[in-house]
């Protein structure tokens, strides 16, 4: 959409900015702003845990229900009292965490292609969220809860839903019933599990989804609101009396802020809003004219079922059959509609080792738009042209840090579809055939566009997965650079920091042993 | 990153202003509905309006099946039901509700809220169930010292006398 194209930059570099400076602070791993689902997740198992103890101890009488609630604030504050303060703050947290990543989804474009279902299956969460949120208020009974039970039942009632105006529920202390407030709880608690229903089928298609945050960010996150909930108990209101309207009310913003909004504008244009901007949530996928990418192809010849590539692909979009050719063997099959078009795989497969003699490249799993053999090629071409004391070849992602301006007579630049891309017998191979030094510059950590590429690029390099980068190669001749598409000055300096420790290292005559490829296929 | 202390002193302060946002928020500010001098009249009701029935003659009746004689010849639909309030001898609302149903056999029904001043005002209501009879078949008319920030209810229960103001 021409549009959205031109808006959501705008909102991405001020995104993209304040996650680098949570950074500073928290680090990748532990940024809420970079795990922001899983954020949302590990507030809901609060809600859901404190919820289930307020759901013991409430009392669902109309009578009952304001004086139950109220005694956990008051008589057991230390206990009860946390939970009703924590389920409340939590939920307000929720909706918070909820829209930030409903705004960082889509300002960075994540909302088409293969992302279009997680996308679709997060609108009906705004909803359900809300529908769970505006309830649990009812619950209270207190006069906060009777002001948004008739603002929302006027607001329903413009609508052709009921064959009675549900506002007459709440039209007299008498209207009110016992029943109708098992209904409510009822309601509170059947929304929530569609909510985690949904949600389930929100993540399903993802691969190792981020459940839970960091184990130090759950502590920070739980330690905050629990001394927000000593220091400021969620408290009642005085009961509710429909005799009277409450001319001020306190009012929980992040959940009841339609009613003022109703107030302000009209049932109208709350509905029409309501109903566009979910609409428009909708169709925002079909609307973008970004072309897909070529997805990920098999080649059976040159697979030998190890399941590398299923345990690597970000998006599930790897399964296992039988072989066409070779029995007891399995070969990898992609869903096309479920690729993402990565190159992952691609790293991860045995068969990706440049060290082949074949002319043309070919492995078990491949990106047309970049097949391996293209990457061989460039390299080999860019290192011949290198001169200089110190070559150094740089492998970079086309999502993060642009390469390119770091290309010069003595290092050549080869920006990859992804660092997970990235087989680590490349790194082998520039070694062995002229380059003093490797730099992979990834994304920072929990910035890969493609969720998982530069976790494992870490643990290949490491040696703590396959393929993992062989034992002969020298630490001090590789270099990882973390480094956002923000990050070109970062990527300038690692490079010239590396390139001056090579330069000025004694130990450094620990080179590989030449290779010459051709020479070897000729020999 | 950071050095780790400065890193814990930033980490503190950023979970400290999720804490203050939501802390704030979740309460504040507080929102004022309607100002203090004004109470809330809500006119609403939910009524089967008359059906317009004719009594069979004997002729007819005895052409009818014997178990399909009913004295009374009914028809499905129901009358609209027509409404009007006026206080203090102005007139604020005039409405005509309609029977709810695909056949027009189901309940009319109504909700408004209304603003009024609080003060000494007399209300009158005036209801008819079936549009084919002249003038008014329900009337109630009351002067009532209304407080400031009173709900009041006007309705109607065919049990409870008719219309009733509370
Ligand atoms: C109810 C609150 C929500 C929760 C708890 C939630 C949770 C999650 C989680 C855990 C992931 C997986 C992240 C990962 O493993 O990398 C995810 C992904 C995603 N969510 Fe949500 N989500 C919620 C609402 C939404 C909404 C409202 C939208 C937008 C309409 C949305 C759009 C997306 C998209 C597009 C992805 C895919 C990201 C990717 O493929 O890189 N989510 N969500
Ligand atoms: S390109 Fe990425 S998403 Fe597609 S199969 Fe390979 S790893 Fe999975
Ligand atoms: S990694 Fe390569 S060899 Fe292994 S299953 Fe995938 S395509 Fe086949």
């Amino acid at each position: 959409m021409k549009t959205g194209a031109a808006i959501h930059p705008l909102v991405q570099v001020p995104f993209q900015r304040c996650e680098e400076a949570f950074d500073r602070f928290f680090g990748g791993d532990h940024n809420p702003l970079r795990h922001l689902g899983a954020m949302g997740l590990f507030l809901l198992w609060i809600i859901v845990g404190s919820g289930l103890y307020l759901y013991i101890v409430l009392d669902t009488g109309v009578e009952q229900v304001y004086s139950s609630i109220g005694y956990l604030s008051e008589e057991q504050w230390y206990f009860g009292g946390i939970l009703r303060s924590l389920h409340r703050y939590a939920s307000d947290g929720f909706i918070l965490v909820m829209m930030l990543h409903l705004v960082r989804e889509w300002a960075y474009g994540r909302y088409t292609g293969f992302r279009f279902y997680s996308w679709i299956t997060g609108i009906p969460l705004i909803w359900l969220a809300f529908v769970s949120g505006i309830g649990g208020y009812w619950i209270v009974w207190d006069q906060m809860a009777q002001f948004s039970a008739i603002a929302t039942t006027e607001l329903l009632d413009w609508l052709p839903i009921f064959s009675e105006p549900s506002a007459r529920n709440f039209i007299a202390p008498d209207a009110i019933n016992d029943r109708l407030f098992t209904l409510i709880v009822f309601i509170h608690l059947g929304v929530p599990i569609l909510l985690l229903a949904t949600l389930w089928a929100h993540v399903h298609r993802i691969s190792r989804v981020d459940y839970l945050p960091s184990g130090k960010l759950m502590r920070g996150t739980l330690l905050t609101l629990l001394l927000l909930a000593l220091l400021k108990p969620a408290l009642s209101d005085i009961p509710a009396n429909l005799a009277t309207v409450a001319t001020e009310t306190r009012l929980d913003w992040f959940i009841l802020f339609i009613h003022p909004l109703t107030d302000l504008t009209s049932p109208a244009i709350i509905w029409a809003l309501l109903f566009s901007l979910t609409a428009l949530l909708t169709v925002l996928p079909f609307l973008s004219r970004r072309k897909a990418a070529p997805v990920a192809v098999v080649d059976p010849a040159n697979c030998n079922g190890c399941t590398r590539c299923q345990a690597d692909c970000p998006y599930a979009a790897v399964t296992m059959a039988k072989h066409p050719t070779r029995r007891t063997y399995q070969v990898a099959v992609v869903d096309e509609a479920l690729c993402a078009s990565c190159g992952i795989c691609a790293g991860s497969c045995p068969s990706s080792t440049p060290f082949r003699s074949q002319e043309t490249l070919h492995t078990g799993i491949d990106m047309p738009q970049f097949p391996l053999n293209t990457m061989r090629e460039a390299l080999e071409q860019r290192m011949s042209a290198l001169s200089g004391q110190t070559r150094i070849v740089v492998f970079g992602c086309d999502h993060g840090a642009d390469v390119s301006q770091v290309a010069s007579t003595d290092t050549a630049v080869l920006s990859l579809i992804c660092a997970g891309m990235l087989p680590p017998s490349f790194v082998e191979y520039a070694l062995r055939t002229g380059a003093d030094g490797v730099m992979i510059a990834g994304c920072r950590q929990g910035g890969c566009e493609y969720r998982l590429g530069e976790r494992w690029t870490v643990e290949r390099l490491n040696r703590q997965r396959e393929p993992q980068l062989r034992g002969k190669v020298p630490a001090e001749r590789l270099h990882v650079s973390f480094v956002s598409a923000n990050d070109g000055k970062i990527l300038a300096h690692d490079l010239t920091e590396f390139r001056a420790r090579i330069e000025s290292d004694q130990h450094l005559s620990n080179k590989l042993q030449p290779y010459l490829r051709r020479n070897a296929h000729h020999a | 990153m950071l050095k780790p202390a400065a890193a814990i002193v930033g980490q503190v302060v950023l979970y400290g202003a999720f804490a203050a946002f939501i802390g704030y928020f979740a309460t504040n500010p507080i929102y004022r509905q309607i100002p203090d001098d004004i109470a809330v009249l809500k006119l609403s009701f939910s009524h089967l309006g008359e059906r317009e029935c004719r009594k069979r003659t004997q002729e007819e009746l005895d052409k009818l099946p014997r178990n399909m004689r009913a004295p009374m010849d009914c028809p499905r639909e129901r009358s609209d039901i027509k409404v009007e309030l006026d206080i203090d001898g102005e007139n604020i609302v005039t409405h005509v509700m309609q029977p709810t149903g695909l056949y027009k056999d189901g309940i009319s029904t109504m909700y408004r809220r209304i603003l009024v001043k609080a003060g000494t005002r007399k209300l009158s209501v005036r209801m008819q169930d079936n549009v084919k009879e002249e003038g008014w078949k329900f009337v109630k008319e009351e002067t009532i010292d209304i407080k400031p920030a009173q709900a009041l209810v006007i309705d109607f229960h065919p049990d409870k006398g008719g219309l009733f103001i509370k």
